[in-house]
């Protein structure tokens, strides 16, 4: 019923729906010499991603591995200063074994911020004419992954664009398409009526084992994921804003759970676990929506649908963000920056499922390569910190072939 | 037009604003003038019913809380008057230093 749109063809086979050369810092103290590198390419396909620590993690290797070798990504740059943890040939390894031409600079061998800069935008160069070569090829409706997050929620956005958003899930699910869902912290209150939707009954338990861990988790943080904002908005609690967030999932079964950078097996919908495993040691799952946006892009999401109620403006490094605005009277104030008024649904001029289509008209012309408003003014938001995960019991994906 | 405030689900006891509500509009519930005494803001809750301390607040046919305070039908249902039965919300107020 659709016709296909075209994506780029990678040497492992995914393919993205745009072509990005990510410019990539290791440790805060490269930050500057990449940002600089990517604001002196002046590409809006040239971005900048990093992690700003010091210290080893597995989970911010494991993520910076996925979003490198991401589907909208043609080639990379790593910035190193030189003596962080962050193994760079360990992940130059990974980028090249994906197919994508990888450079790498350490800035200690370089000489310096001027000399590094320099020598990094002549490689930009080098990796957007290799990207420029990449294969372009028909690709399908199934083979899109599709991340959804709240953000900014109010009393409207259980109500108008996260259902919205479900109606939509439910379509792109029942195309075979991949769509992940996320922030156990916002189902807290929800996890019995989630569970009866799992596949499985072993996922179910699995799936309100990952509810309880969060709540554990935000318990010993002192605050639950609620702002300020959730409350002026009209919202009161911690569950009365998870039933309105777990409404962006639809009603379609649930057929796994995800850690970061762990790539939907089949298609259909998973909840993205974002919560850590163990004692709390780093804080806040996550600090912001970026950091949670980062993470559905390490599961492969090509597209990212950001529901707001009081206004978020944000996007992200990689894949483009659709901002589905559930407040009539913010996308009033914001409408530079929201590509769905799902607003109208509260004052009458539309339907749950009239806006659902729009949503789905909205991911399929982005596909096929429209800038959403957050991309073509620039948005590249990126944020990635500490955590740490214990390995996926056997239960949380019964469709992952052995 | 539609209504101020709408129910989401049969079972609920709160209802939601749909537009600013202004203090002395006359509000249907359940098919009754009810006049609403305080300023109501899209999205915020107003009490179907009477509501009394330790009621569960139902909201998509689902529980979010209980109320703290006694709410006649019609008043402004929100932090105030209702809490958490898991986490406690916090406010602006909650870093910053002490008021």
């Amino acid at each position: 019923m659709t016709a296909p749109f075209k994506g780029y063809l990678r040497a492992d086979g995914r393919k993205g729906i745009r072509n990005v050369v990510a410019v990539a810092y290791l440790v805060e103290c490269a930050h500057h010499v990449a940002r600089q590198i990517v604001q002196k390419s002046d590409d809006m396909d040239v971005h900048l991603i990093g992690f700003p620590g010091c210290y080893p993690n597995d989970y911010a290797f494991k993520v910076m591995s996925a979003v490198t070798t991401h589907p909208n990504v043609g080639g990379v740059l790593l910035i190193s200063l030189g003596c962080e943890s962050f193994n760079r040939e360990r992940l130059k390894s990974a980028i090249e074994a994906s197919g994508r031409p990888c450079e790498v600079l350490v800035i200690q061998n370089s000489g310096g911020t001027l000399s590094t800069i320099q020598k990094g935008r002549e490689a930009v160069e080098r990796l957007k004419a290799i990207a420029a070569e990449t294969p372009v090829v028909d690709m399908d409706v199934s083979e899109l992954v599709i991340g959804t997050i709240c953000g900014g929620s109010d009393g409207t956005s259980g109500i108008t664009a996260n259902p919205a958003v479900g109606r939509a899930f439910d379509w792109f699910g029942a195309q075979g398409a991949a769509c992940v869902f996320e922030e156990t912290g916002e189902l807290v209150g929800c996890e019995t009526i989630m569970a009866s939707r799992a596949i499985t009954p072993e996922l179910g338990a699995a799936l309100e084992a990952c509810v309880q861990k969060a709540e554990a988790y935000y318990t010993v943080m002192g605050y639950g994921s609620f702002a300020p904002g959730n409350a002026e908005g009209g919202l009161t609690t911690q569950e009365e804003k998870s039933m309105g967030a777990y409404s962006k999932s639809g009603a379609a079964p649930i057929c796994g759970i995800l850690q970061p950078g762990d790539i939907p097996p089949t298609g259909g919908l998973y909840l993205l676990d974002v919560v850590p495993d163990g004692e709390p040691r780093f804080g806040f799952p996550n600090i912001s929506d970026n950091a949670e946006i980062v993470e559905l892009i390490a599961c492969g999401s090509h597209v990212t649908l950001f529901t707001t109620g009081r206004g978020s403006v944000v996007g992200s490094a990689i894949s483009p963000v659709i901002k589905v605005c559930a407040n009539p009277d913010t996308y009033r104030k914001l409408s530079e920056d929201m590509d769905i008024d799902a607003g109208k649904i509260m004052e009458g001029r539309a339907t749950l499922d009239a806006v659902g289509q729009e949503i789905i008209d909205s991911v399929l012309a982005t596909a096929a390569g429209q800038r959403t408003k957050s991309e073509a003014m620039g948005h590249q938001e990126f944020i990635l910190t500490y955590k740490a995960f214990d390995p996926l019991g056997p239960a949380c994906l019964p469709l992952k072939r052995a | 037009m539609p209504e101020a405030l709408i129910l989401l689900h049969p079972t609920d006891n709160v209802l939601v604003c749909r537009e600013t509500i202004a203090p002395g509009t006359v509000a249907t519930i359940d098919g009754e003038a009810v006049t609403i005494t305080q300023p109501i803001e899209v999205g915020h809750k107003v009490a179907r019913v009477d509501l009394r301390p330790g009621d569960k607040i139902l909201k998509y046919g689902a529980p979010i809380g209980s109320m703290t305070k006694d709410t006649p039908r019609g008043g402004h249902v929100h932090m105030h008057n209702m809490q958490s039965d898991y986490i406690p919300s916090h406010t602006r107020n909650a870093s910053g230093g002490a008021a």
